[in-house]
């Protein structure tokens, strides 16, 4: 009665062949990064030292640490997280709580979505033309922070906006039905439950933000400086150009050089990657309803 | 003048989804103090009803409500602070709504939107509205863990002692008992009996045993139309004026 049809029979084995193709192609796509990662650590893991992180170049270049290049991200990321936070949440917030379906908050929602597809040299020019000269913030580390904050604005509100949905309406019917206003509600309801997501999305913010070269080399990031900035109308280093300028610009630099950069740059972004996961799997944890 | 006895006056009253009308009422009244049932099938426009009391549909793009309900002798559409009308009015939906905040935050929030600050004041109108919701004894020793993670029957407890912690002189009911165990249904219908005598009830069901048990009277709605209200009574003892009405208590159809 159960035995198994010629058809069951061919319907096994196709399923049996999909699970293993899947699973080898979900397997090779791991492997480039294992494979970036392990030629990281192997050619510029030995050359990582207390000495390498907090020195500044010497030698033209040739030697020494990468201090300046990673403070200036630090500075570059924070100014950049100043600016696109407050406007990426007020933006999500009005788009999820505030709008109604009209022709204008699509056109919004459409342009947002388009700004996250410009390609990073044209905000690069855009940062230049806007904000170093129109602005007259010259090559700077506000003006170069701004171009980044602009060109990851839509993650944040992407991110937000998302969370901020994902907080069940019947949440917010019951929080209007007893009196309480949109921000009200917003403050005591919606937005201590979208937390979460929201810091998900800033981190995966900060992330991109560190890593992105061509916004920032028109528009305050310095081939190489003698001084540490001061405030954020100086130019500063950066790391992902800093690994630019000694990979291709610079003769004479030791080859395992430009692989401890890389190794640092990319530790610094799979940290970020990874607090964000362990952040949201905490707060997972708790939930909530 | 206002009669002093009523507390909902409806007239002339359409609401319309675009351009589908879900309700329309010529003359309805509701008396203060009295627990007033509706029953109908799906989409009568019960829902609707109770969404136009309060002005929800400040939240709904595509509800429109034309006509008059008087609430208290206010005109609801005047109203020009729709936040004070709703603090008049508690409402419990069909799916209970524990707010993702401690049990004791849960009751306590619209005294604390209303600007009560002083914890001594907050604990007592937080235990005063768990008691009469019938809850107290299940939670005093979880006050501040999550509303949100209590039981199902538990939970629409709370969701009406948090409405009472509004102290309305109006509580809608929607459908209320729609996912809760029988027990607990038969433990929400003791309180409303009580409640009654503090304020008045508006209890949408499509239970028609449920409105038999509590209403003191009841409307019926078919398809957005008003087609009966009288006393509860009347529709159980075959006194009713219309065929529909008839058959729908006797589970014809709906």
């Amino acid at each position: 009665m159960f035995e198994a049809t010629e058809l069951n029979r061919h319907n096994h084995s196709v399923q049996k062949l999909v699970s293993i193709l899947f699973g080898l192609v979900t397997c090779l796509l791991a492997l480039p990064v294992l494979t970036i990662l392990t030629v990281l650590i192997y050619k510029g893991g030995p050359n990582i030292s207390f000495e390498f992180l907090f020195s500044a170049p010497t030698n033209g270049m040739t030697a020494g640490g990468i201090f300046p290049a990673l403070l200036g991200t630090i500075w570059l990321v924070v100014v950049a997280l100043i600016f696109s936070i407050p406007l990426g949440v007020a933006t999500a917030i009005y788009l999820s709580e505030y709008a109604s379906d009209t022709w204008l908050t699509r056109l919004i929602n459409l342009a947002i979505i388009n700004l996250a597809g410009v390609p990073s040299i044209v905000h690069a020019l855009f940062g230049l033309g806007a904000f170093v000269i129109f602005a007259g913030f010259g090559t700077s580390i506000l003006a170069a922070s701004l171009t980044l904050g602009i060109m990851t604005l839509p993650v944040v509100i992407v991110a937000t906006r998302e969370s901020l949905q994902a907080v069940p309406p019947e949440f917010r019917m019951a929080c209007w039905g007893m009196g309480a206003t949109r921000w009200q509600t917003i403050r005591k309801v919606v937005l201590p439950n979208a937390i979460s997501g929201i810091l998900t999305g800033v981190i995966l913010e900060v992330s991109r933000t560190a890593g992105e070269t061509a916004p920032i080399m028109f528009t305050g990031a310095a081939f190489f400086l003698p001084f540490l900035p001061q405030g954020i109308l100086d130019q500063t280093m950066a790391m992902s150009l800093h690994l630019f300028v000694v990979s291709t610009q610079v003769p004479g630099v030791p080859e395992t050089l430009p692989y401890s950069v890389a190794l640092v740059l990319v530790s610094m972004v799979l940290i970020m990657n990874t607090s964000s996961i362990v952040l949201r799997s905490y707060v997972r944890g708790q939930k909530k309803w | 003048m206002v009669d002093p006895s009523i507390e909902l006056l409806v007239r002339d009253l359409t609401i319309r989804y675009e351009d589908d009308i879900a309700l329309r009422i010529d003359n309805l009244e509701i008396r203060k103090n009295e627990i007033f049932g509706i029953i109908g099938p799906a989409g009568s426009g019960k829902t609707s009803f109770l969404n136009a009391i309060n002005r929800m549909d400040e939240f709904k793009d595509s509800m429109d409500v034309q006509g008059s309900i008087r609430f208290g002798g206010l005109e609801v559409s005047q109203a020009q602070n729709v936040y004070a009308l709703r603090k008049r009015i508690g409402v419990v939906f069909p799916l209970p709504v524990g707010l993702p905040l401690s049990v004791y935050e849960n009751v306590a929030l619209s005294p604390r939107l209303s600007g009560v600050k002083d914890k001594n004041q907050l604990d007592g109108i937080v235990e005063r509205c768990l008691i009469r919701a019938a809850l107290w004894d299940e939670v005093k020793d979880r006050l501040y863990q999550l509303g949100s993670l209590l039981s199902g029957g538990q939970q629409q407890r709370l969701t009406i002692a948090r409405a009472l912690s509004q102290d309305p002189e109006l509580l809608l009911l929607d459908e209320f008992s729609i996912a809760v165990d029988p027990v607990t249904t038969m433990r929400i219908e003791d309180v409303l009996k009580e409640l009654k005598d503090e304020m008045t009830v508006v209890l949408v069901t499509n239970l028609v045993q449920q409105v038999r048990r509590l209403a003191d009277r009841t409307a019926f709605f078919l398809g957005g139309e008003l087609v009966e209200v009288g006393e509860t009574e009347n529709f159980f003892t075959g006194t009713v004026e219309d065929q529909r009405t008839r058959d729908y208590v006797e589970g014809r159809f709906g």
